[in-house]
């Protein structure tokens, strides 16, 4: 382990997001209060109680998985792009640090942004909603889980992309689209038998049905699977990312 | 006095299927500023890269002070410190702490003294707190020796240091590499510029086609295949070279005013003697005589079209 080094990615990464504070800080907390007021007023008062949870509170593990995701993918595949595509990347190729010591840095950055954001979105849905969390260890252990997990999968994104645009479509495209309809908003015990045996593939909702039960004590899918199946997909992001860096994958020729 | 780089077999082929490197052996010794030289595409880059970790070799094996390069990284890449070809910077990063960021990324701790006598060094602790973006093309290129030399490095690559460099930056720049020579580190510098070699070398190795065509003393190369010239100015015009002097191999030149006589240092005998009285026989006059020794970049010139 390379210490100095974990510490100097990792300070350098956590500057990158207080330079850009007003970006990385402001915006999550005007998007919260968005849906709050979207979905929130104009929804929820149609919709009071879903499993006996009033709608209001029902969407904020939603709302805090939905950025979760995002930044932790945004984060960390645009740490590690960056330095690909302006050439920076050199001094860390040449450097006395493991695979292990890089993906430290640049991961745990990016796990500790969107895990400040998405406190940060638990405070702003506070203010609008009245909180009462379930069982508060199992939700920072989701949160912590969660980040890691979907900062690496960035951190894949970020090696494997070859311009900004590929940088955008995996999280546009996929991940987006997976949260949404993924429960965020919604308990997928309402969808149609169908929908709701597809909804079973999508890993996400595991993740927001496991972060919900944390919260309520209630949930899509029994809190083992959803477990089981965080699980799974850290270990599928760390066979990747281990093989990138066994590779060389578009790291070094 | 073991080397401090033994680099044994060593053979790069790209993915592509481009040959970079055959089979290169070279030992670079301690202390010493060795200077790679060869035209655009010979493989200067891939060696420094493949030395520094950025490239991995095809074949071939590398020790850096005890240490190889590939089982024992860490050691080797702490006394390694590399100031890259491109102008790579984090534009959006303050002078100083990306060069404390480099010596953190080295397994270093904090030394902002350090950091600032590096700084001071370089000219550059004016502009600490600036952003790397507002810096000119010299001052980004002084940052990257600051970010190389910012964790004490033993072994210090230079990738054409002075590319698009200005003559003011460049002299400051061969002034630093000898201080950085006299301070014990060894220095490994590509160049196409060959009055940077010949300015600063103690070695030269000359690369062509991913082959080490040559390894030898700066000094002993030009003494080797440095050929000298005598020019005699004569007295009036000459039309042809009289036959009594055939067998010198002179030429004519400026309008036959101009006899040159090429001969070579390492020879016992150089002929001038036998020219002068030959010279004298033929009733032939100068007025002024010159010698010239080859420079390292007709050697270099010589030397890539030998082995073309």
């Amino acid at each position: 382990m390379n210490w100095p080094a974990i510490r100097a990615i990792y300070g350098f990464e956590m500057a990158r997001f207080w330079r850009t504070a007003l970006q990385s800080i402001v915006a999550p907390v005007v998007s919260t209060s968005l849906y709050f007021v979207v979905f929130g007023a104009a929804i929820g008062s149609r919709v009071s109680m879903i499993d006996g949870v009033p709608y209001g509170a029902f969407i904020v593990p939603g709302l805090m998985m939905l950025s979760l995701l995002t930044q932790s993918i945004a984060n960390a595949s645009f740490g590690i792009y960056f330095p690909r595509f302006s050439g920076t990347i050199y001094e860390l190729l040449s450097a006395p640090v493991s695979p292990f010591d890089i993906i430290a840095g640049y991961v745990g950055a990016a796990a500790s942004k969107s895990i400040l954001i998405g406190l940060i979105i638990l405070a702003t849905a506070a203010l609008f909603v009245p909180l009462h969390i379930e069982h508060p260890l199992w939700m920072i252990f989701f949160l912590l889980l969660t980040a890691a997990t979907f900062s690496l999968f960035g951190f894949v994104i970020g090696l494997w992309a070859d311009g900004f645009e590929k940088l955008q479509l995996v999280p546009l495209l996929i991940v987006t689209p997976l949260t949404f309809l993924g429960g965020s908003f919604y308990s997928i015990d309402v969808l149609p038998p169908f929908w709701r045996a597809v909804s079973h593939l999508n890993p996400v909702v595991y993740l927001i049905s496991g972060f919900r039960w944390a919260f309520f004590g209630k949930a899509d899918v029994s809190i083992g699977i959803c477990l089981a199946m965080a699980a799974l997909f850290l270990a599928l992001c760390l066979g990747a990312v281990t093989w990138m860096f066994r590779t060389g994958y578009r790291l070094k020729s | 006095m073991q080397p401090i780089i033994t680099i044994t077999d060593l053979s790069k082929t790209y993915a592509s299927g481009l040959v970079a490197l055959k089979n290169v052996n070279l030992e670079i010794n301690r202390g010493e500023i060795f200077a790679l030289l060869g035209p655009n595409g010979a493989g200067k880059s891939t060696l420094i890269n493949i030395l520094c970790g950025i490239v991995t070799p095809s074949s071939g094996r590398i020790i850096v002070d005890g240490h190889d390069i590939g089982g024992d990284y860490r050691a080797a890449r702490r006394l390694i410190g590399l100031v890259p070809q491109e102008l790579t910077t984090d534009a959006f990063e303050k002078v100083f702490n990306t060069v404390s960021f480099s010596r953190g990324l080295f397994g270093l701790g904090k030394n902002p003294q350090y950091i600032e006598q590096v700084l001071r060094d370089l000219s550059l602790w004016e502009k600490r707190d600036s952003r790397i973006m507002s810096l000119s093309g010299g001052m980004k290129r002084r940052v990257l020796i600051a970010k190389a030399l910012s964790h004490e490095p033993r072994i210090l690559f230079l990738d054409e240091p002075t590319a698009g460099v200005d003559v003011e930056l460049r002299q400051d720049m061969w002034r630093m590499v000898r201080r950085l020579r006299d301070s014990g580190v060894t220095v490994i510098l590509t160049t196409h510029y060959i009055e940077e070699a010949e300015e600063m070398a103690d070695r030269v190795g000359v690369i062509r086609k991913g082959e080490l065509v040559l390894v030898e003393e700066k000094a002993e190369l030009m003494r080797k295949l440095g050929k000298k010239q005598l020019t005699l100015h004569l007295h009036e015009p000459l039309l042809a070279i009289p036959d009594s002097l055939a067998g010198h191999h002179l030429e004519l030149s400026g309008n036959g005013c101009d006899l040159i006589y090429t001969y070579d240092t390492r020879a016992g005998r150089t002929g001038i003697t036998g020219l002068l009285t030959d010279l004298a026989a033929a009733d032939l006059r100068f007025q002024d005589l010159q010698t010239s020794q080859s420079s390292l970049e007709e050697i270099f010139v010589d030397l890539v079209k030998e082995h073309a």
